[in-house]
C-alpha cells in the first residue's frame, strides 16, 4: 500500500507535534478516507469535525480522489487579515 | 495589473499606490489591515502570522481574478506580511485603482472579506496569558 503526506499547519501542526503525517492510501482513496485515517490517530481528537482540506494547493470535497503525489494539507480555521 | 504577494518585510503602502496608478485611474482604494493591541477583551503584545505560502499566494491571486471580473476593476495589488509582528504593524495591504471610486472601494472590500474566509493564513496572539492560535477555542469546540 503507498502513503500520501499530509501537511500540518499552525495548531493542527503544534498539536501532533509534527509538519507533516504519512497515510497509508489504498487503491481509490478520497479526500475523506484519508481525513478517517488521520482521525483514527492518536492526538487527533481535537480536530473540528468539519475539516478544510487541500489538494495541490486548492480547497478539497470529501469525494475528491488522492494520489501519492498529491500534495495534500489540512488547513485549521484561517485568521489572516 | 494585477500582483499577489506573501512578504517577510514590512509592507510600504506608498509602494503599492503608486504600482497602480495611471493617468486612467480616478479613484485608488486602499485598505491596510493593522495589529492592534485588543482582541476579544485581551490586551495583545504582539501576533506571528504563518501562512501555507504557495497555497495563500494561489488563493489570493484567484480572488483577485473574481475580484478583477465582478468589480471590472484592472489594477490590483495585494501583499499579505508574515512573521512576527508588532502592534500598529501593516499586516495586509490592498490597493485597487479605477477610472471611478465605487469599483475602486468596493474591490478593496471584497478582496478583504474574502481573505478572511479562504487564504490560509493563521495568527498567534500573544498575551498576558502566553502565546495561542487565534480561533484554537472554536478548533477546541469542533467548530
Amino acid at each position: 500500500m503507498s502513503t500520501v503526506t499530509v501537511q500540518l499547519f499552525a495548531s493542527y501542526a503544534e498539536t501532533f507535534g509534527e509538519s507533516t503525517l504519512e497515510i497509508p492510501l489504498a487503491p481509490h482513496s478520497t479526500v475523506g478516507d484519508v481525513v478517517e485515517s488521520i482521525r483514527s490517530l492518536p492526538g487527533a481528537f481535537f480536530l473540528p469535525k468539519s475539516l478544510r482540506v487541500a489538494v495541490n494547493r486548492k480547497f478539497a470535497s470529501v469525494d475528491q480522489l488522492v494520489d501519492s503525489t498529491d500534495e495534500v494539507a489540512l488547513i485549521p480555521p484561517v485568521a489572516g487579515g | 495589473m494585477s500582483r499577489v504577494a506573501i512578504v517577510t518585510r514590512e509592507i510600504d503602502v506608498a509602494v503599492l499606490i503608486a504600482e497602480v496608478q495611471s493617468s486612467d485611474f480616478g479613484a485608488v482604494s486602499v485598505f491596510a489591515g493593522t495589529v492592534r493591541d485588543v482582541n476579544d477583551g485581551r490586551s495583545v503584545t504582539a501576533i506571528d502570522y504563518s501562512a501555507y505560502t504557495s497555497m495563500a499566494e494561489s488563493e489570493l491571486a484567484m480572488i483577485i481574478a473574481e475580484a478583477q471580473d465582478r468589480f471590472g476593476v484592472s489594477a490590483v495589488v495585494v501583499e499579505h506580511r508574515v512573521g512576527a509582528l508588532a502592534i500598529g504593524d501593516v499586516s495586509v495591504a490592498i490597493v485597487a485603482a479605477h477610472a471611478h471610486r465605487a469599483p475602486a472601494l468596493d474591490c478593496t472590500r471584497f478582496v478583504i472579506d474574502e481573505i478572511k474566509q479562504r487564504v490560509p493564513i493563521w495568527k498567534r496572539e500573544h498575551d498576558d496569558t502566553g502565546p495561542h492560535w487565534l480561533d484554537w477555542q472554536d478548533v477546541r469546540s469542533g467548530g
